[in-house]
């Protein structure tokens, strides 16, 4: 049997470990976000399982190819998956953009042969697609359950509206992820309800947030998120929850350019899903990263009586 | 704006071009802009994705190469899942970007000297990276 040892409020508690899940992190969760990668791992001890770090790791690139003839931009995430295979038939993704490239590389290598055999002898691999790629949400609904999540939630975050923001890489193509459904997912939703929060319907939640347009055009990027904040905050939303650190650049740390732009806007506070479910499992809200959020989440929590 | 159209030109080298980077039929298209009702990028567009995807079929390559459309996209394939007859429109923008990046002239579409100070240190790695496999040749 093993244990881990993780800060729970006060005390130290030992946990039981019943499961290992291969982990691929990508680059920004290892700088800009890591909050998120930190507060995931902490709370997967608290459910039992471990994110076991995949060995050298490389980016995946950050964008699918959509160039039939691209292959190049192929090569980095299907080296991932070839080493990930030597060491197990699982990985796991919290990024929302990796999650997309991984997915839909291994898809592509799984069924069309002719690339398959480019790739593999370029990279001297024989990988044949045979992984099972899964995001953190998926494994706390198919493994853990969203019942058992609730039994096991300390601190329910009852009377927090929130608004939970999928955005785009995480259901599209529709086909290839097979996450949820394509114009109207529950999966989020049922996530933020098992943690006793008050999940918030708005229109724009499977909008794309400008994504890579805030290298090339910050504007259209600015504007993108304040549509998709407005529409949000106008549903009743206190906060928003997001999966993916390309979202969180866009609709947390451009909120004070929306300011500028639009004087009206009231910024809010984003969250990683997993901050939310660390405070919900009980962790120190010391340990979540909130430093790097750049809405200040604190008072919000305060005022709840979360902290 | 005068658009000429001849023999010549309808489904040209250009059309194919970009049929054969995106590997998608530009006939299927039947003009009901649903992509361009769905685009969260539209609003800032010169035309929409539908037009453009006319302009290359009609082997108009001037006209739909010089705008910003296709610059815009952020590859979010709204469109692509609310297609009527399935073509990837994403793929389709992304081709034309293809058609002006691997010209000889190698124009990239954004200038890395010319950001303000402190704006990569900002942005999160995976915006950079994604932005740069789209904007530089």
């Amino acid at each position: 049997m093993r244990y881990a040892c993780l800060r729970v409020g006060r005390r130290y508690a030992f946990l039981e470990l019943v499961m290992d899940y291969l982990y691929f992190p990508g680059c920004t969760l290892y700088t800009k976000a890591k909050n998120f990668d930190q507060t995931a791992r902490n709370c997967s001890l608290l459910l039992g399982f471990e994110l076991k770090e995949l060995k050298n790791w490389t980016c995946c690139g950050a964008t699918f190819p959509l160039a039939t003839d691209n292959i190049m931009a192929l090569l980095p995430p299907s080296r991932i998956l070839a080493t990930a295979r030597e060491e197990g038939t699982v990985l796991t993704t919290l990024c929302a953009v990796c999650f997309n490239v991984i997915k839909r590389t291994n898809r592509l290598i799984q069924g069309d042969g002719e690339k398959r055999d480019k790739i593999n002898n370029f990279i001297e691999k024989n990988y044949q697609g045979d992984l099972q790629i899964l995001h953190y949400l998926e494994i706390l609904k198919q493994d853990i359950g969203f019942p058992q999540l609730r039994e096991k939630v300390k601190k329910p975050l009852e009377g927090l509206l929130a608004a939970p923001y999928y955005g785009c890489m995480l259901l599209r193509p529709f086909k290839e992820m097979g996450f949820d459904d394509k114009e109207k997912p529950t999966l989020f939703e049922e996530f933020l309800e098992a943690l006793g929060a008050k999940a918030i319907e708005f229109p724009y939640k499977i909008e794309c947030c400008g994504s890579f347009q805030s290298v090339g055009s910050p504007d259209v990027a600015t504007e993108c998120a304040y549509k998709i904040l407005g529409s949000a905050i106008q549903n009743g939303a206190e906060a928003m929850v997001s999966t993916c650190p390309m979202c969180t650049f866009n609709i947390d740390h451009k909120q004070s350019d929306i300011k500028q732009k639009h004087l009206d806007f009231k910024p809010i506070p984003v969250f990683y899903f997993t901050q939310l479910l660390g405070i919900a499992m009980g962790l120190d809200y010391r340990t979540l990263g909130f430093e790097q959020n750049a809405v200040d989440p604190l008072p919000l929590l305060s005022e709840k009586g979360f902290l | 704006m005068k658009i000429e159209l001849t023999r010549q030109k309808v489904h040209n080298e250009f059309t194919k071009k970009v049929e054969l980077i995106s590997g998608q039929n530009l006939f299927a298209c039947y003009q009901c802009g649903n992509c361009t009702a769905g685009c969260p990028v539209a609003f800032a567009m010169e035309v929409g994705p539908h037009e453009v995807i006319r302009y290359t079929l009609l082997g108009l390559e001037e006209e739909a190469l010089r705008v910003n459309t296709f610059w815009l996209c952020a590859s979010c394939l709204q469109c692509t899942s609310r297609c009527p007859k399935g073509i990837d429109i994403a793929r389709v923008m992304d081709a034309l970007r293809m058609v002006v990046l691997r010209k000889k002239e190698r124009k990239d579409a954004i200038q890395i000297p010319e950001f303000p100070e402190g704006f990569l240190e900002k942005l999160p790695q995976i915006a950079f990276i994604s932005g740069f496999r789209k904007f530089l040749s």
